[in-house]
């Protein structure tokens, strides 16, 4: 039940043997797998926004990243606004996309399969009358998201199949687009 | 207060058979049982329910079904018969209505108190059942209270069930067959599914079971599996103890008009809310047992079986359209609750430094400490562990264990 076997060893860059001492370390210390993400958010203009991302808490202390990330979000044209970056809601797409292809590699190296070339599409269906406030049957967010890899890679079709499901099955961002949070926003 | 070898707390099919194997090694030992033997099978089930097994696959030490029905599936007042009659056959010391109320340490030895006495023994062996209570989720408790909640030891029939909707929450063995037999008497069912495994009853004119046995799957052992863990979490598959149902999937219980949603995630404001991965728990399932049919396959290929039909693909599991994210528990539309999560076992009263972070009991193949021994959870040592086939293989090699180590004490 194994996939085929391979000549040359599997590289999909990613570092397995780390992830699995991680689990291991993380079954012996569980408080160490606590981390709290964070991202500090400006508002610019109009619709345009920018986060800073860097400092994150893990491993029982806060970390600071070499240089800091940042992500900016605007609204399009047709919003009357500047379009200088994307939606927040395309953002959104985007993380889920990269959550699963980061999975789908992951799991793959696991697995033993030699990928080639992973691409997904993700399309999120929205109703503008939801945040217009003009029906309060339509949701403010998405009606349907649909994702789409085409994935070139030495195994079957069927273990390509698995492999994103599997993906699915270990994705935060799949996990918080399907299942609720408790979100908690206050004026400090 | 009463010296002995060894003290077996629970009767049904693991302390059954440890006894059996104590006996042939000439250990004196004895089984105390909170009730009768069988207790759980003959009290803690529902009505409707029968072993998944067939008849044929209830073997156990020395003793094994030699009735008129070998292919059939046991009632639960036939599987209570039946372990009655082993234990009688074998001759089982069952010390009954003896609930132990603590096993503590004293010395090199164990102290098992009980409603009926004390006793001081070299070896423990807790074979109480890995689903002595049914597993509940948090989520239970934010359930509005005009709501009827059922679990798997409270539900009983639909006789008992009010008129009205039904959710249904968990999709392996027990909840499909709770949803269908709720449909079947009227009932307008949910059943809220997360990680679930598909399986025909019968492949290609055999029991499933029958291929499970046979292909040695059954047989795998705990160090033949990368994630132990995770299989020992894998949940019952969709199956029911029924020769005339051919499968009891999501596709049949659509068919039949239960309502299919993805797992019940929260409930906030008496709104339910469901997953929206019901798309890939079902894919998942089908590739898992389109990959054990296929192995199926392959294993009847090499060995020659004959006159077997030819191999068969499962049509996918269709995804309701459109797949309800919430269901209002405040309007009346449903009227009960049946939690079908799943059992855990009852060690509250084992009061040993053997359990981790979460309470799970810590054990290396059944063996937890010296002289203390768990029989009957989920692959134990073996895939076959938790069911009645299983436990006997556990219980040869937990006694021989026993016996080496008592030799080595003693030297």
């Amino acid at each position: 039940m194994t996939t085929q076997t391979q000549d040359k060893p599997v590289s999909n860059g990613v570092n397995t043997e780390a992830l699995i001492g991680a689990r291991g370390a993380f079954a012996e210390m569980p408080q160490a797998a606590l981390f709290t993400f964070r991202s500090t958010c400006d508002w610019l203009n109009g619709s345009e926004s920018r986060n800073t991302i860097n400092g994150y808490y893990g491993l029982g202390e806060e970390h600071t990243r070499k240089e800091a990330f940042s992500i900016s979000s605007d609204h399009p044209e047709v919003f009357a606004a500047s379009d200088s970056a994307p939606t927040p809601p395309e953002i959104a797409l985007s993380a889920l996309a990269s959550c699963l292809t980061g999975g789908v590699a992951a799991v793959a190296q696991h697995r033993g399969i030699q990928l080639h070339d992973v691409q997904c599409v993700v399309e999120g269906d929205m109703d503008m009358r939801g945040i217009l406030g003009m029906d309060p049957d339509i949701r403010n967010g998405f009606s349907a998201v649909r994702v789409t890899f085409a994935i070139d890679a030495d195994a079957s079709d069927d273990d390509i199949r698995a492999l994103v499901a599997q993906s699915q099955k270990r994705s935060t961002v799949f996990d918080l687009m399907t299942n609720p949070t408790n979100v908690h926003v206050v004026v400090a | 207060m009463r010296h002995i070898s060894t003290v077996i707390i629970g009767a049904g099919q693991a302390g059954l058979a440890m006894s059996k194997c104590l006996s042939d090694r000439s250990v004196a030992h004895v089984v105390l049982e909170r009730g009768e033997v069988a207790q759980s099978w003959m009290k803690d089930r529902w009505d409707s329910l029968r072993l998944l097994t067939p008849n044929w696959q209830s073997r156990l030490p020395g003793y094994k079904y030699d009735g008129p029905d070998p292919d059939g599936y046991m009632s639960m007042p036939q599987i209570t018969g039946y372990l009655r009659d082993y234990a009688h056959v074998i001759d089982a010391p069952v010390e009954e209505h003896t609930a132990v109320h603590s096993v503590t340490s004293h010395g090199n030895n164990y102290l098992v108190r009980a409603n009926k006495g004390v006793w001081i023994c070299d070896n423990v062996v807790v074979a109480s059942g890995a689903c002595a209570r049914p597993k509940l989720p948090q989520l239970a408790g934010a359930v509005p209270e005009s709501i009827m909640q059922l679990s798997l030891s409270t539900y009983k029939s639909p006789d008992q069930v009010a008129k009205g909707g039904v959710l249904v929450v968990g999709g392996s063995a027990s909840g499909v067959q709770i949803a269908a037999e709720l449909c079947n008497a009227g009932h307008a069912v949910t059943l809220a599914v997360g990680e679930h495994i598909r399986a025909p009853r019968r492949y290609r004119g055999r029991d499933i079971q029958w291929w499970m046995d046979r292909s040695g799957i059954l047989d795998v052992r705990v160090n033949e599996v990368d994630d132990i863990d995770r299989a020992r979490r894998v949940p019952s598959v969709q199956l029911i103890g029924d020769p005339g149902i051919d499968s009891i999937d999501l596709n049949t219980l659509q068919a039949m008009g239960v309502s299919i949603t993805g797992r019940l995630a929260g409930i906030q404001n008496g709104m339910a809310q469901f997953s929206g991965s019901l798309a890939n728990h079902c894919a998942m399932s089908d590739l898992k047992i389109d990959r054990l049919l296929r192995h199926f396959d392959d294993w009847a290929d090499r060995m020659n079986i004959p006159d077997l039909p030819d191999a068969q693909q499962l049509p996918p599991t269709l995804l309701p359209n459109p797949t309800h994210l919430m269901s209002n528990l405040k309007n009346g539309a449903i009227q009960t609750i049946v939690w079908a999560t799943g059992y855990s076992p009852e060690f509250s009263w084992l009061k040993l430094p053997v359990f981790d972070q979460k309470g799970m009991l810590i054990h290396d193949q059944g063996i937890v400490a010296p002289g203390l021994y768990i029989l009957g959870l989920p692959f134990m040592r073996r895939r076959k562990s938790a069911l009645i086939d299983g436990v006997g293989g556990d219980a040869q090699a937990l006694s021989d264990h026993l016996i080496a180590n008592r030799n080595r004490r003693a030297a």
